[in-house]
């Protein structure tokens, strides 16, 4: 039970990645993101391009890191992958969101209009990769770590969880210390007073997809590491985030945080209890318990 | 009888089980403005249901091959309004939680649903029969006509059915209940104000509408007379039914049949596509239908939110 315990912070941790950019398009741009989870896809597939492709073909050697199960490659295809997936969101916006916002399309529109944007991202992943599951190095084995209360950790999953909090760590400083920071956080919270106070949204929701689709492309990159890649691993991932979204407040930077956790923690500990294939079930019976009892979630204050 | 006839039938009895789909979907979305992404839930429950309704009991030999919950070898009827009803009761639990409140929870919810929904079949063996699913599903009037013609008597059934569920429909919508989910849909709080229950209101909207989207569940699986939890996708089961609402026009119940003809009509129509792609891709031919089939739909909502045709100006036969 600790050892799920602890896998359920290493997988929570991702879903907070990627709750965190949900929450933040939910609470900004005002639209339900059905496309989260594919953006997550999306930054694992491009760091895979990268690591098997482009980086091989520059004549970058892979020389394994350490303990880790992947080399030196992936530590350049983190971060271009992450750039390529706020890329990716900032065009989605501007061709499809824009177009819609400036229509006063209304939230529905817009979020049938992510349903879409979801399809193409996995169908593009899908003609380009097909449907099987993939691994950034298929047949490597790790060394895994024994800790006490029988805990074994592989060392990837502890680098995985540093990333994690380092990731939001930066998150939490550009929110308080940058003025585009500041400006973002009002907007969230009272989006005409933020207009009328001068803060240009257009602007501000363009930062917003950067951040969301950037924090995306790393939490797929380290579902892809942790666990495989396959086109359809963010549709796996959607209900979560929306779980962990919800649980953790709609626009609460923090309470993504920690639904995500939340959500990780029992999604894992479930296995012990139900076959494992129920874990996007579980996702949702806890998002339908909030719903009933709490809609605005733990931070949300009384309904 | 022609190959060209029967190819021809075939394609028209899908585009009008896809029709009923989109009757149903209209209620919600284009009369009261309901988001319900979860359509493969109740297309699965609606087929399901309905198999376990009409086919007999497994026995002898076939009993170790095959377990069902219940089967109770009733009419094909019965397997109609036994879809209907199991539809729309989950359709009531699911309203519970989310009609209350703004309107992409329910999106969210329904979306749980229909993947919980897949989940419970393909694990619970005894339910039926788990991922194998069902087979041998009975069909109507089947002794009438030898196997080779059997479609046409399919297809009666298909057309009948969608012309009273598009009557019906027709006829509610121009009601003052009708009137009553316009008015929620184009200003909730006018609505409200005027003495309706939002809530009663939607909650009947969605389950008419599930309800509705059980009986074309229904028809699918005596069509192909074989069900598993794969047919009921999110991508397969619920996607190519909102394009086709879109593409046809919200609001609009001849819209919503005549999208599902055209959009059904471009799917089969691009299947030449997998001849233009070189050998190695070719499996991966539907992956670029499906992404044809994406972008239409986000070219209909910049370009033609209305779709094809739009919602009728005068509905009542009352106000001129």
């Amino acid at each position: 039970m600790a050892e799920l315990f602890v896998y359920g912070i290493i997988y929570g941790g991702i879903i907070s990645l990627g709750a965190i950019g949900l929450t933040l398009s939910y609470g900004i741009v005002r639209l339900a993101n059905f496309a989260h989870g594919d953006l997550m896809a999306t930054g694992a597939y491009v760091a895979l391009f990268m690591v098997t492709a482009v980086l091989s073909w520059i004549g970058i050697p892979d020389y394994t890191l350490g303990p880790f199960s992947f080399g030196w490659r992936m530590v350049i295809a983190f971060p271009v992958a992450m750039a390529a997936v706020a890329f990716v969101a900032i065009l989605f916006d501007q061709i499809l969101y824009r177009k819609l916002r400036m229509k006063d399309s209304g939230p529905v529109i817009m979020a049938m209009s992510s349903l879409g944007a979801a399809f193409i991202l996995r169908m593009i992943l899908l003609i380009l990769w097909g449907a099987d599951s993939l691994f950034y190095r298929p047949g490597f084995m790790r060394q895994a770590i024994d800790f006490p209360l029988q805990i074994t950790i592989m060392p990837d999953e502890i680098l995985i969880l540093a990333v994690v909090f380092v990731l939001i760590f930066l998150l939490h400083l550009f929110l308080e210390k940058t003025k585009m920071g500041k400006a973002m956080r009002a907007t969230s919270d009272n989006q005409q007073l933020a207009l009328i106070s001068g803060i240009n949204t257009e602007h501000i929701i363009m930062w917003t997809w950067g951040i969301a689709g950037a924090l995306a492309g790393a939490g797929g990159i380290l579902y892809g590491i942790d666990v495989q890649l396959n086109p359809y691993m963010g549709w796996d991932l959607l209900l979560p985030l929306f779980a962990a979204t919800i649980l953790g407040t709609i626009g609460n930077i923090y309470g993504a945080l920690v639904g995500g956790l939340i959500i990780g923690v029992v999604q894992q500990m479930s296995t012990a209890f139900i076959t494992p294939t129920y874990k996007p079930a579980v996702a949702f019976i806890i998002m339908i318990i909030i719903l009933l009892f709490r809609p605005k979630g733990i931070f949300g204050g009384k309904n | 009888m022609g190959g060209l006839l029967a190819y021809l039938v075939s394609l028209v009895i899908m585009a009008g089980i896809f029709a009923v789909f989109c009757l149903g979907l209209n209620i919600q979305w284009g009369y009261t403005g309901l988001f319900n992404i979860g359509i493969a839930g109740f297309f699965c429950i609606g087929a399901y249901t309905s198999a376990l309704i009409t086919l007999p009991m497994p026995t002898g030999v076939y009993a170790q091959y095959v377990q069902q919950v219940f089967g109770l070898h009733l009419p094909f009827i019965f397997g109609l309004l036994g879809a209907a009803v199991a539809c729309g009761i989950v359709a009531f639990l699911i309203g519970i939680p989310t009609l209350k409140l703004q309107e992409d929870y329910l999106a969210i919810a329904t979306l749980g649903i229909a993947e919980t929904i897949r989940l419970i079949f393909n694990n619970e063996q005894f339910l039926a029969n788990g991922p194998q699913g069902l087979m041998g599903l009975p069909q109507p009037l089947q002794n009438l006509v030898s196997p080779m013609n059997y479609n046409y008597i399919y297809l009666v059934i298909v057309v009948i059915t969608m012309a009273v569920v598009y009557f019906l429909i027709e006829r509610a919508i121009r009601s003052p209940w009708g009137r009553v989910l316009r008015g929620i849909r184009d200003d909730t709080l006018s609505a409200a104000m005027s003495g309706k229950n939002i809530f009663h209101f939607k909650m009947q909207s969605l389950v008419f509408g599930c309800m509705v989207m059980g009986v074309a569940g229904a028809l699918y699986a005596h069509y192909t007379k074989s069900i598993s939890p794969d047919v009921f996708t999110p991508l397969y089961g619920t996607f190519i039914m909102w394009v086709m609402l879109m593409a046809g026009g919200s609001g609009n119940n001849k819209g919503a049949i005549l999208g599902a003809f055209v959009i059904w009509g471009i799917w089969i129509g691009t299947s030449f596509i997998g001849n233009l792609l070189p050998p190695l891709l070719q499996s991966r031919a539907p992956y670029f239908r499906f992404l044809l089939i994406g972008i239409l739909l986000e070219v209909i909502l910049i370009y033609r939110p209305r779709g094809l045709l739009g919602e009728e100006k005068r509905i009542s036969r009352m106000s001129d």
